[in-house]
């Protein structure tokens, strides 16, 4: 018998179990993207029937990082760029947990980039939304990992001279097996693409465009967008990654000229997750680890039974 | 010399099989009955450069590397780089021979690689040799190697020589021989065995040195670990069953003898990329309901200070070990040193607080890590194992029932879901995590996936649910509460903190010695050296840095009319300690220090000690450095 009943259990959740009944007041400003990805994340969970009490949400910090303030379930409010090394641990402890990753792009592309680029490597099956707002907000908009080169700023008076990131290209690149882009003025794309993505059994990948409309002014509010899935002007295979990644390089570089296309851009189903590979290595016990601290019947092995020989 | 105890050290280069055949030559001796313990001095490569390893065999137990040693096994650096005179690094060659001359005692034993190294390359080797009554044995091991196998078995060959010269029974070696080498390499070994053997007994005279080192020792049921061993040891049998880390020197050694054993037993290792993740990763596994760990070295575990900051806050069990080597940044990589401590006491931002622990020797670090594990799972925080390349690496022979406890798998102060249904909660069914009034200060915690267990852990300052939340009297509450534990796990500590604190020598004594970590064993050996001597001396060797053990220390202190701290650092990091925490005797704390990346031998405490009693002796040289009481 399981020591999380929650996982897999029976109840029944709508979107307001992700609510919290005494919700605190929101930190975001008054039309902020951050919003529309809290209520993507509530509709997949219902959509999905998942249960408060079986995810586990951890976030950077930023505005973005209030994620789990506002969504009922256990959340694990990390530092800043590390939401993916504590979301990853905790899914090797417990692969019955959905575990999600949260974070800003100064989070997660910047200060963060390193766990992004091996967490995707490895492909853990776990989730990652980057909110995407070109900007660093809680800090009081400063020029983030992904502003447009020539983008100004109080550190950077003279305009950005540095090419932004590309967080598409870099997620395939890096072995991401599930990569989107959506953005929060869209808000059933992007509870589907949720949806799919934690669904998707690997690393899923969704750079979420949210508008910032206190620090990033200058910047679109990212419509009108295209669903390059669903446009018949472009022309992607989402299992095809030279197809991919010709279609995100356009998409990177037409976001500064005005033009946002979203979507989903690649899938591999096929690809093993990490937690599958070292359980083909004998490196990751099948039963949870995590349950075995629960189970009274366990025979708890000892050093000097298995290990002491070789030292006599 | 002494008649019963060898201290043997084999010299080479890096790849010569030093460390491979010194643990194989010291476990022989110990299955003999004899008591061991090795000193390990190498670089930071991988082939070439000077490179020793001491075994001091002898049938009394030991706590130390010995003072000097009295026999050299000179196999010569065969990877040596430039051999000319001349060269950056002096000739690399002939090293294993020339720079051990200086330790070895009068009357000791020479043995050295004929086919490698040519002693005209040595300054005044002959003159050395006649002035310490120094026995010599040039024996051709390369050609004895080529001969029946290839040439890295000179080791073999040398150990062979060793016996002959030191009166012991083949068969203690090559039974051992039998166990350890596969069958393909086991048997060239053994015919360069017995030539070396046969050859050096017909062309010298091996009775010259009159070693008679007992083998037929009384110790039975004896195993060789070294601190690293111990460490993973005690975790595995505390139940933690995941690691996180990334490689660096010392610290390699734990994270690499886990992540062999943990598939065994069912649980993980992750390499992962860089310190942060590591500590993060282990953080993340606790969170979520497993007994985790991480570690590093001094500049890996500098990069854990902000995960280390993420525990304290979010009240996370987690075990870290910091295994000290010299800094400061690269520092010497592969050389002891206890410079660290402060570092490791007060890294990470804001009223930080952990748990740290030192132990002195493999039985130590055993149970101090098994302690470590209960302390961090029951009062939720970190808690820090601080050792070095010296105790992390060095071999020692001990009971094997210090080993034959019964496992501990409890995670603490962790409810069930039946006790959670129980528990407060906020009336969004959020789980009141962080109460504020709880005894000890500790809040019970849920793991996620337990129904009715939900709630915020935050870097944050946070409300019972988990809420951030800077509100003045709930931050106030918080603070206390979490600082509250402390002061609970000093008073849990002080049930048998005099197991950790160890006392040592004459109690009526009037000069004491302080030490803490990896240097209690030489200490102790130095205190009996004194004792002998007829000084009267006492020592108090901690391994409780943080909470400090302060009333043992002041008592300590108070009974003595001169302290002196032994520590393995140029700044007199835990004198500096000990007057933090006590507030006073800064004017009569003297230090005795050492950096110059060897360990304290105890002749040098010894002498070290005198000279402070006594002002008209001298210490002589820069190492150790005598540092006077400079007041608080």
């Amino acid at each position: 018998m399981s020591a999380f009943s929650a996982i897999d259990g029976e109840g029944e959740f709508d979107q307001t179990s992700f609510t919290p009944e005494l919700e605190p007041q929101a930190t975001w400003c008054p039309g902020c993207g951050d919003f529309g990805v809290l209520k993507a994340l509530k509709g997949a969970a219902t959509e999905l029937g998942l249960s408060p009490d079986e995810i586990l949400l951890s976030t950077g910090i930023g505005c973005s990082g209030k994620l789990n303030s506002y969504f009922e379930s256990y959340g694990f409010h990390t530092l800043h760029g590390r939401s993916l090394p504590i979301a990853r641990a905790a899914k090797l402890a417990n692969d019955g947990l959905t575990v999600i990753a949260a974070g800003g792009d100064g989070d997660g592309y910047g200060i963060g980039g390193n766990h992004f680029m091996h967490s995707a490597r490895e492909n853990h099956d776990i989730t990652y939304i980057v909110f995407n707002n070109e900007i660093f907000g809680l800090t009081k908009g400063q020029t983030s990992p992904t502003s447009p080169k020539g983008h100004k700023s109080k550190t950077q008076p003279h305009g950005s001279a540095k090419d932004p990131l590309r967080p598409l290209s870099m997620a395939l690149n890096a072995g991401a097996s599930f990569v989107a882009r959506t953005a929060a003025v869209n808000p059933n794309q992007a509870r589907d693409i949720l949806v799919e993505a934690i669904s998707h059994e690997g690393f899923a990948h969704i750079d979420f465009l949210t508008q910032c409309p206190t620090w990033n002014k200058d910047a679109r509010q990212y419509v009108p967008y295209i669903d390059i899935n669903e446009s018949d002007e472009y022309d992607i295979d989402i299992h095809d990654r030279t197809s991919a990644a010709a279609m995100m390089f356009e998409t990177e570089d037409l976001l500064h000229e005005g033009t946002v296309l979203t979507g989903r851009y690649y899938q591999d189903p096929d690809r093993p997750s990490y937690q599958q590979e070292k359980m083909s290595r004998g490196e990751m016990p099948e039963t949870p680890l995590a349950e075995r601290y629960f189970d009274e019947s366990y025979d708890w092995e000892r050093s000097y039974d298995l290990f002491l020989d070789r030292h006599r | 010399m002494m008649q019963n105890e060898l201290i043997w050290r084999i010299a080479g280069g890096s790849g010569d099989g030093i460390a491979s055949t010194s643990q194989n030559f010291a476990k022989a001796l110990m299955r003999a009955g004899l008591y061991v313990f090795t000193h390990r001095h190498y670089p930071s490569r991988i082939r070439g450069g000077h490179t020793y390893t001491e075994v001091r065999v002898a049938a009394e137990p030991i706590t130390s590397r010995g003072d000097g040693y009295n026999f050299l096994l000179a196999l010569g650096d065969s990877f040596a780089r430039n051999t000319s005179e001349g060269a950056y690094y002096g000739n690399e060659q002939i090293k294993p021979l020339a720079e051990n001359l200086d330790d070895l005692v009068d009357g000791g034993v020479i043995v050295y690689d004929s086919g490698l190294i040519d002693t005209d390359d040595i300054p005044d080797f002959d003159a050395q040799v006649a002035a310490h009554g120094w026995h010599v044995y040039p024996v051709d091991l390369r050609s004895i190697a080529r001969e029946h196998g290839r040439e890295v078995m000179r080791n073999t060959a040398g150990v062979a020589v060793t016996c002959a010269i030191a009166g012991i029974e083949p068969e203690v070696i090559t039974e051992l021989m039998s166990d350890a080498m596969p069958e393909k390499i086991l048997e060239p070994n053994l015919l360069v065995f017995d030539d070396a053997f046969e050859s050096v007994r017909s062309e010298f005279d091996v009775d010259a040195p009159g070693i008679e080192l007992p083998t037929d020792g009384e110790a039975t049921d004896q195993v060789l670990v070294s601190g690293s061993d111990a460490i993973a040891y005690g975790a595995l049998d505390e139940g933690c069953r995941f690691i996180a880390g990334y490689p660096m020197t010392p610290w390699t050694e734990v994270f690499t003898i886990m992540s062999q054993n943990l598939p065994q037993v069912g649980g993980i290792s992750e390499q992962v990329e860089d310190e942060i993740a590591a500590a993060a990763l282990a953080v993340g596994a606790s969170h979520a309901g497993v007994k985790a760990m991480s570690g590093s070295s001094g500049g890996g575990f500098a990069l854990m200070s902000e995960p280390l900051g993420l525990a304290e806050m979010t009240e996370t069990p987690v075990v870290l070990l910091e295994a000290m080597r010299a800094g400061p940044s690269t520092g010497m990589p592969t050389k002891p040193e206890q410079a660290d401590l402060e570092h490791t006491l007060y890294t990470s931002q804001g009223d930080s607080h952990r748990v740290v622990f030192a132990p002195g020797d493999a039985v130590e670090a055993y149970e101090q890590t098994r302690k470590a594990f209960q302390v961090a799972y029951e009062y939720q925080i970190p808690t820090i194992i601080l050792y070095d390349q010296k105790n992390g690496g060095e071999l020692q022979s001990v009971p094997a029932s210090v080993f034959d406890d019964d496992p501990n798998p409890s995670l603490g102060s962790t409810l069930t879901e039946a006790e959670l249904s129980e528990a407060p909660h906020d009336p969004s069914g959020k789980f009141y995590r962080f109460q504020h009034e709880v005894e000890d200060g500790v809040s019970p915690r849920s793991i996620p996936g337990q129904e009715g267990g939900r709630y915020l852990a935050t870097g944050n300052e946070h409300m019972p649910a988990g809420h951030i939340s800077e509100d003045p009297d709930n931050r106030v509450a918080q603070v206390d509460r979490r600082l509250q534990k402390l002061a609970a796990i000093r008073t849990h500590l002080d049930a048998d903190a005099e197991t950790r604190n160890v006392h040592h020598g004459d109690a009526a004594a009037d000069v004491g010695i302080l030490t803490f970590g990896s240097q209690k064993g030489t200490v102790r050996e130095a205190v009996d050296l004194l004792l002998a001597s007829g000084t009267s001396v006492e020592m108090l060797g901690v391994s409780e840095l943080a909470p400090f053990p302060i009333e043992q220390v002041r008592s300590f202190i108070e009974g003595v009319d001169t302290a002196v701290v032994v520590e393995m650092n140029a700044t007199g990091q835990f004198r500096g300690l000990i007057q933090r925490e006590l507030g006073v005797h800064g004017d009569r704390l003297e230090s005795l220090l050492k950096y110059n990346g060897n360990p304290f031998e105890p002749q040098e405490i010894v002498d070290g000690v005198a000279s402070i009693i006594d002002d008209t002796l001298e210490m002589g040289g820069n190492q150790p450095r005598h540092v006077s009481a400079a007041g608080d």
